[in-house]
């Protein structure tokens, strides 16, 4: 009995605490926690030291050292695609950044908020060679392995559905059993994110005997995620991601930043990298925001490569995600 | 020898042909298993390489034993769990001691102070200990913090649920039972993904708790319905004779219960209290849907390694062969608490 | 003051309860305030609305017509008939497997018992999860594609997408159905035993049935693009979980089975065997209904248990409840909170109704006297 008069007393208690600005709960705690996907080689994957390694950990990396001054300060959380958002809402993450597709009813209905796109993808298709299929629109009546709850496994019913064809989907919660469901044969094609399947492929022992059909059906922009109603978050993330882009515009990188923040005359660079101007005391943060980040992670360009173009085993072509002048269609409104 | 094999498998003409096909059966069932598991298996080395392919290929397992053991606990401190187990089997060891019953006090003292001990061990950041973050715990550590964590909260709990649904405060009784029932008309998976990602919405903004943390609390919440189910058997079972007794000797509720009712209800239900634990041990199993990395979890992980691919029959087994000597354990256990004379008997007189 | 709150009558015990109910009450209150707070705060709508708008996704197995422009109301539908199609096929199959095995353990050949005895020992004493992804990952690769299908005839068909059966059509379907419960219906006046008419009832049932089996068009499962089309098909995960949930849920049963048979007293055995009955007798009209009156009870929580594990599907890729509703539903509309509590409503009303019932039964069954 005395226990329930305590429990009494800590509700109130409880009630009476308020709701804290997300900037003020991580700086409190000390550490920017992300939700990342469970194993995506490439964007978020553990290696044999249970170290996180990708695109989207070190977006997280690169906001912690902004915020918090050490990229070591990121934390990470797997979450299978069904958790993510709950885990965000519910405020068990600060962020999101787990290869989320944007879309409408995500940003608006859901209560989040999409910062950036740091990756333009497209859904594709893998089968087994020699099955005489070179095409999608060849996949009538096929069986489909897919990820729960994901806009794949609604943008696979739209296709199927608009050309009148049948399909069986294979619904598992995790990417890994997925790929295990696939290569034991219980389905005739794979469908995620193209990028995803050139990952996965890597994982399959006898890679060369998959292809990966060239159709795109549909666009997938992915990028990090926030909740809705914390605008002063909102832009610490987004301004990061375009921090990173427009280093590499701008020629800066995780080699020569240091130097640049000096040596350069640039009123661009200077701004970037915190010489001139007050691009970090806008947003709450002190003038090094982006020439930590730069420095800890790298710029944009240079994460690409290391995670996922020629530097690593998945050599993706840039194609779309190349920068607006060279023909891509990464563009970052500028910062002054 | 022989008159052994005639009385137990050839007693007449229909059982000795069942026992001849029986073991025919056997055989032919076994040999390939027994093949592939020892004779044909290969248990050294580093690589995938070192398998011939032929039977198992334990090297799998050996190469893995790290991480499926301690997760992703540092190397250099993992000796820390090494003695975290040692301590806490020393610290339990006098519960199953008959002679030590006669001080439960002192007992359940012990265990809880191991438990304390353990506890700080793991998670470190005092005594010149580095901190280890839960999120790098795993294997079967984690398995193990899981099921000793609910079966300590669980076990006081569901005795206190037990007394409230015996109650004859009618609003203690009502609350005791819908939250019995309530937790065991539901299954474990559904409660850890609400513990899992639903808890912080219903706690106040800015209010966090650790992933782990808030497993433990649905992993003990469930057990603890299940646990009050069992011990509420056992106080049935207590003739009102003993609760007139202690209550004539001048006790009151607390005292005759402790010191009465309880140590002879908790007899009676050792088996029921066992099954429960080893139900709680195997549930265990279930926290890596919501992305904690027990020991199933562990080999999970490890089968997609692009470098073992195709040894998910060794990972099972293996996780099979580890839960198994686990949980056959605790019930052989049990049976020798069912047998020993003067327990059990002596208080149904 | 503390014995008489043990009381209920004194003062001071509507004094705790009052004070208990209030904190409870706080308590709840304190939850659901933090809870709107927050999901105002966050932006996220409530409410059930959601349950009309059209899913736009497939699923894998479905006993109900579904497609995407179906509802999430209907995907809801889906699932819990797929829940409750493994859990009663799970059940039927557990208590056939369980009283075999548990019957077996009693058996005078000693080798026969001991092989049951392994079963239980091994079989309940490992993760059932462990165990689906041992049927479903391990046995699953050593089935062949769907052009090297192990086949039987021309009406079924196994590979790694499933087993492939023939069925009648749809006109014929229903006479067979209707033929074979009036077989059953005209088997069971034949054991109460008004034999008269009962024999020709059952030679014209007969008839029917033959001509039905004979002259239905069966639909055969035919190869044709990836795969099979026609027929039925049991998916492999479904059957995985069905095997796996049975397997484990029969060695529990197995125990109870036991415990329930050893439970009945020797002198009825002594009593039975003088009487010169036979041993199927004996098990009949002795054993069997003493022992059901152990027995009924905890073999209604195995069932519970089953149902409730028949959840883990989520793991597997069956489309159960929990997979289907409390997994993609609950991804595409975002409404955990409604989501969840859909879901663990669903599971409660299973759970308190078999638990009804079974008061029912116990009331209606229970040794008069021997109630302790």
């Amino acid at each position: 009995m005395r226990i329930l008069c305590a429990a009494l007393a800590a509700s109130l208690a409880i009630t009476a605490a308020s709701a804290a600005a997300t900037l003020d709960t991580v700086r409190q705690r000390g550490a920017l926690v992300c939700g990342v996907s469970q194993g995506l080689a490439g964007f978020s994957n553990p290696d044999a030291q249970g170290r996180w390694t990708g695109l989207d950990t070190d977006i997280c990396r690169a906001v912690a050292s902004a915020v918090l001054g050490d990229a070591k300060k990121a934390r990470f959380v797997p979450l299978s695609s069904k958790e993510s958002f709950t885990a965000l809402q519910s405020g068990a993450v600060d962020m999101l950044t787990r290869n989320t597709t944007w879309t409408q009813t995500r940003d608006t209905a859901l209560g989040l908020n999409f910062v950036a796109t740091i990756f333009y993808d497209g859904q594709g298709f893998m089968v087994r060679r020699g099955v005489g299929v070179d095409s999608a629109e060849q996949l009538d009546g096929a069986t489909v392995c897919v990820n729960a709850g994901t806009t794949t496994e609604l943008n696979l019913a739209d296709y199927f559905r608009a050309r009148k064809m049948r399909y069986t989907p294979v619904v598992f919660e995790k990417s890994d059993e997925v790929l295990a469901a696939y290569q034991a044969g219980r389905c005739d094609a794979y469908t995620t994110d193209q990028s995803g399947l050139y990952a996965q492929r890597l994982k399959l022992q006898d890679r060369n005997a998959h292809t990966i059909l060239p159709d795109v059906i549909s666009k997938e922009p992915l990028g990090p995620v926030v909740r809705q109603g914390d605008d002063a978050w909102f832009d610490i993330v987004r301004w990061t991601v375009f921090a990173l882009i427009n280093a590499e515009e701008l020629g800066v990188g995780q080699t020569n930043v240091d130097g640049m923040r000096t040596a350069s005359a640039d009123p661009r660079i200077r701004r970037l990298l915190g010489a001139d101007g007050r691009a970090g005391a806008n947003m709450g943060l002190d003038a090094e925001w982006a020439l930590r980040a730069i420095r800890q992670v790298g710029n944009y360009g240079e994460l690409f490569d290391r995670h996922l173009g020629k530097a690593s085993p998945l050599m993706i072509d840039r194609g779309m995600n190349r920068l607006w002048n060279k023909g891509g269609l990464l563009y970052a409104p500028p910062i002054r | 020898m022989t008159g052994w094999l005639r009385v137990r498998l050839f007693p007449g003409p229909v059982n000795g042909v069942v026992s001849v096909l029986l073991l025919a059966a056997i055989v032919w069932a076994m040999a390939p298993v027994v093949d592939w598991a020892f004779i044909s298996a290969d248990w050294f080395g580093t690589t995938r390489a070192d398998c011939s392919g032929a039977g198992a290929c334990w090297v799998f397992v050996t190469a893995r034993i790290g991480q499926f053991l301690y997760g992703f606990y540092p190397e250099t401190e993992r000796w820390r769990v090494d003695v975290a187990a040692l301590c806490l089997a020393l610290g339990l060891a006098p519960l199953f001691m008959a002679r030590a019953m006669r001080g439960p006090g002192l007992v359940f003292g012990l265990a809880f102070g191991a438990l304390v001990l353990c506890g700080m061990l793991l998670i470190g950041g005092a005594f010149g200990l580095p901190y280890v973050p839960t999120r790098r715990w795993g294997g079967l550590m984690l398995t193990l913090v899981v099921a000793v964590v609910g079966i300590a909260a669980s076990f006081p709990l569901g005795i206190l649920l037990a007394l409230g649904r015996r109650s004859r405060l009618p609003v203690l009784r009502g609350l005791c039972v819908a939250f019995i029932e309530l937790w065991r008309g539901v299954p474990l998976i559904t409660v850890l993904f609400m513990a899992s990602v639903m808890l912080p919405l219903f706690l106040p903004g800015g209010a966090e708790m650790d992933k782990l943390l808030r497993a433990l609390i649905g992993v003990s919440l469930f057990a603890a319905a299940y646990m009050a189910e069992v011990v509420r058997g056992g106080l049935q079972a207590i003739p009102v004779g003993q609760y007139e007794a202690a209550s004539a000797l001048g006790l009151g509720y607390w005292r005759s219960h402790a010191l009465v009712i309880l140590p002879q209800a908790l007899r009676h239900v050792v088996p029921g209290i066992v099954n429960t634990i080893i139900g709680l041990f195997k549930d265990t199993t279930l926290v890596l849907v919501i992305g904690l990395f027990d020991l199933l979890g562990m080999v999970q992980a490890a089968l997609t390694d692009p470098n073992w691919l195709g040894y998910s029959l060794e990972g099972y087994v293996f996780a099979g062969v580890m839960f198994w000597a686990f949980c056959f354990s605790m019930s052989r256990l049990s049976l020798r608490f069912e047998r020993r004379p003067g327990v059990g008997q002596e208080d149904t007189a | 003051m503390r014995r008489r709150s043990a009381d209920g009558h004194a003062p001071a015990a509507f004094l705790w309860q009052a004070l208990i109910l209030i904190a409870v009450l706080a308590g709840g209150a304190a939850l659901v305030f933090n809870t709107l707070d927050n999901l105002a705060a966050r932006g996220i709508s409530s409410g059930f609305g959601f349950l009309d708008d059209a899913a736009g996704f497939g699923v894998t197995m479905s006993l109900i017509p579904f497609d995407e422009t179906a509802s999430f109301a209907r995907a809801f539908v889906v699932g819990l008939l797929n829940t409750l199609l493994v859990s009663v096929l799970g059940v039927a199959l557990a208590t056939v497997l369980g009283v075999a095995v548990g019957l077996a353990r009693l058996s005078p050949n000693w080798l026969l018992a001991r092989i049951a005895g392994a079963y239980v020992e091994t079989l309940r004493n490992i993760p059932l999860l462990l165990q689906i992804f041992f049927w479903y990952f391990a046995v699953l690769r050593t089935l062949p594609a769907p052009r090297g299908s192990y086949a039987l005839g021309e009406v079924a068909f196994l590979n790694n997408r499933g087993l492939y059966l023939a069925w009648p059509e749809a006109a014929a379907g229903w006479a067979l159905a209707i033929g074979l419960c009036a077989a059953v219906a005209v088997a069971w006046s034949l054991r109460r035993g008004r034999r008269g008419p009962a024999a020709g009832a059952a030679l014209v049932t007969l008839a029917a049935l033959g001509w039905v089996f004979s002259a239905a068009a069966w639909e055969r499962p035919q190869l044709a693009g990836f795969n099979f089309t026609g027929g039925v098909t049991l998916i492999p995960e479904f059957v995985a979980l069905v095997v796996a949930l049975s397997t484990y849920t029969a060695a529990f049963i197995a125990e109870i089975v036991r415990a329930g048979v050893q439970a009945v007293p020797k002198g009825q055995v002594e009593a039975a065997d003088a009487l010169g009955l036979n041993p199927a007798q004996k098990l009949r009209f002795v054993i069997a209904p003493q022992a059901l009156r152990v027995i009924v009870p905890p073999l209604t929580s195995q069932y519970l248990n089953l149902t409730k594990n028949s959840s883990l599907a989520a793991a597997i890729a069956y489309p159960d409840l929990v997979s289907v509703f409390a997994g993609t539903v609950l991804n595409i509309t975002g409404q955990a909170i409604e989501v969840i509590a859909i879901t663990m409503a669903v599971y409660l009303s299973i759970s308190l109704g078999i638990a009804a019932l079974m008061g029912g039964y116990n009331r209606a069954f229970a040794l008069r006297g021997a109630a302790s």
